[in-house]
């Protein structure tokens, strides 16, 4: 009797095996050791997290986790409320967002947000747009309507509106103005956006028609979104963090974090044990 | 990493319950047509080998049932986490637990073959086959029931040993064959149930790798102990 031995075949299966690690992208903004406080109250506490280049973060957990006062760190939105303070780093290209001498303004350009409910101006559609822009850059009437078109194009709303870009954006759906509100942010060419329960207060056709604009936008922009809907999470981002009581718990690629958390608080809230 | 909490929808934990109950009957179900088969050979017991090819469209119709069941709570639950894995893997355990009845029928049937003849030599080898193989599939199914990763591990590494029996019953069977033509008949059929048996074991296998994955949500890495070389066996007159 011979035989042989069978080494070799099972080293040519465990090459044909899949490797199924998903790369996430260098990092873009690097947010370290950040607390922040409302008043006394410490809503976050100590934060490492990277936003991967061109890519979706999703943020989430249950109410009063933390993760939209994250996204409001992001771009010194607490700057407007006295007795709100940020403590740490968000380092951007080299430098320190969280520092007194930022520009802010500046930084809102470079850091774009859209929120849970569509918040158009009281204006055409078309000034809706370029309002914005006009408060960064001085450009013609004819980029201005190159702008308007480029950022009403991204956010896939040019075809539905483009006959009608003066008149009011009140008079636009829900989830017309969401996406108004999509390229109104964009037509400053930030490098960042941030999302804040986006499509909470659209239909199910309206979310579905934001996340394919999102997954379009993360080619050329770095993307943080926060979101009540799992499902959503799941679909959109490519890394998933998830907080709870103002402790960052888990962050992982979206895959690992639904297939497979490390954290017990990650798995039973996501599976909805609890939260 | 297994669920101590209950979900907030208590008939969403219901479903997760009932999906462990329907998997624990179908195992139990397998595991007695198992047996039956064993005992229709080694015992040469021809009302187990009844019951074990009888049993075989009531597994199948388990196994319809869960699939079933999985499908439904893949549309309308959309699990994520340990509840996917545990959904998914209920999904791969039932279709290996088919398969396995399907190997125990076969054997059943063969028994009755081999009842038309007198074997020249005892079946002790095999009767030590058929319960090392039941044992890993009682444990496996355990392990499965409880979502207990370490129990299958052990299942996991329990294979090899079978395959070195299965081995040793190939060339054995061989030899008789080439002894006296008359065993050939018989010993065909010897042959098929040692594969059968040794089939089972890996079904075993692949369900102990599917509750090591369900449980901490990381698959088996590296070769699983396999024993099997009888795919190169050669055993020529006058050799060893």
């Amino acid at each position: 009797m011979s035989t042989t031995n069978d080494s070799a075949v099972r080293a040519n299966i465990g090459a044909m095996e899949a490797k199924s690690s998903e790369a996430l992208n260098a990092q873009r903004i690097a947010i370290k050791n950040v607390d922040f406080y409302y008043g006394t109250n410490k809503a976050l506490k100590g934060i490492n997290l990277n936003l991967p280049d061109r890519q979706v973060t999703g943020m989430i957990g249950p109410s009063g986790c933390g993760k939209s006062t994250l996204l409001r760190v992001l771009n010194r939105m607490y700057d407007l409320y006295p007795g709100q303070r940020a403590e740490g780093e968000v380092m951007m290209d080299g430098e320190n967002i969280l520092s007194p001498d930022v520009d802010l303004n500046q930084l809102r350009s470079r850091i774009g947000m859209v929120f849970q409910k569509p918040t158009p101006f009281p204006m055409s559609i078309y000034d809706n747009i370029a309002f914005g822009v006009k408060l960064h850059e001085k450009l013609s009437k004819s980029a201005m309507d190159e702008r308007v078109e480029w950022s009403l194009t991204r956010a896939a709303l040019w075809g539905e509106v483009k006959d009608r870009l003066q008149a009011s954006a009140m008079g636009m759906s829900g989830g017309q103005q969401q996406r108004l509100c999509i390229a109104r942010t964009i037509a400053t060419r930030p490098e960042v956006i941030l999302f804040d329960e986006p499509t909470s207060a659209l239909d199910p056709i309206s979310t579905l028609k934001i996340e394919e604009l999102i997954d379009e936008l993360k080619h050329d922009f770095t993307i943080a979104i926060v979101t009540h809907n799992m499902q959503q999470a799941a679909r959109c981002a490519d890394q998933v963090a998830f907080f709870y009581l103002g402790e960052l718990v888990e962050v992982g690629t979206a895959t690992q974090m639904f297939t497979a958390p490390r954290e017990k608080r990650t798995q039973e809230y996501i599976t909805g044990r609890f939260g | 990493m297994a669920n101590d909490a209950e979900h907030i929808v208590k008939s969403y934990e219901i479903e997760l319950n009932r999906l462990r109950g329907l998997i624990a009957d179908m195992g139990g179900m397998v595991e007695h047509q198992v047996a039956d088969a064993c005992d229709a050979v080694v015992n040469r017991n021809t009302e187990a080998a009844t019951q074990a090819v009888a049993q075989d469209p009531k597994v199948d119709e388990a196994e319809r049932e869960i699939e079933q069941f999985v499908i439904r709570l893949l549309a309308l639950r959309q699990p994520v986490a340990g509840d996917l894995r545990q959904i998914v893997s209920s999904l791969k355990i039932t279709s290996d637990l088919e398969r396995i009845g399907d190997y125990a029928a076969n054997v059943a049937k063969r028994s009755v073959v081999l009842q038309q003849f007198t074997l020249p030599y005892t079946l002790t080898g095999l009767g030590h086959m058929s319960r090392l193989v039941q044992e890993n599939l009682k444990r496996v199914i355990d392990a499965a029931g409880v979502g207990d990763a370490d129990e299958a591990l052990e299942v996991w590494r329990a294979d090899e040993p079978i395959d070195q029996i299965y081995n040793a019953l190939f060339r054995e069977l061989i030899t008789y064959m080439m002894e006296d033509p008359r065993n050939i008949t018989p010993c065909t059929h010897l042959l098929f149930i040692a594969k059968n048996l040794e089939r089972i074991g890996d079904h075993a296998t692949n369900i102990a790798e599917t509750v090591y994955y369900a449980v901490t949500g990381q698959p088996l890495l590296g070769a699983r102990p396999k024993g099997d070389t009888s795919a190169y066996a050669v055993v020529r007159p006058g050799q060893d």
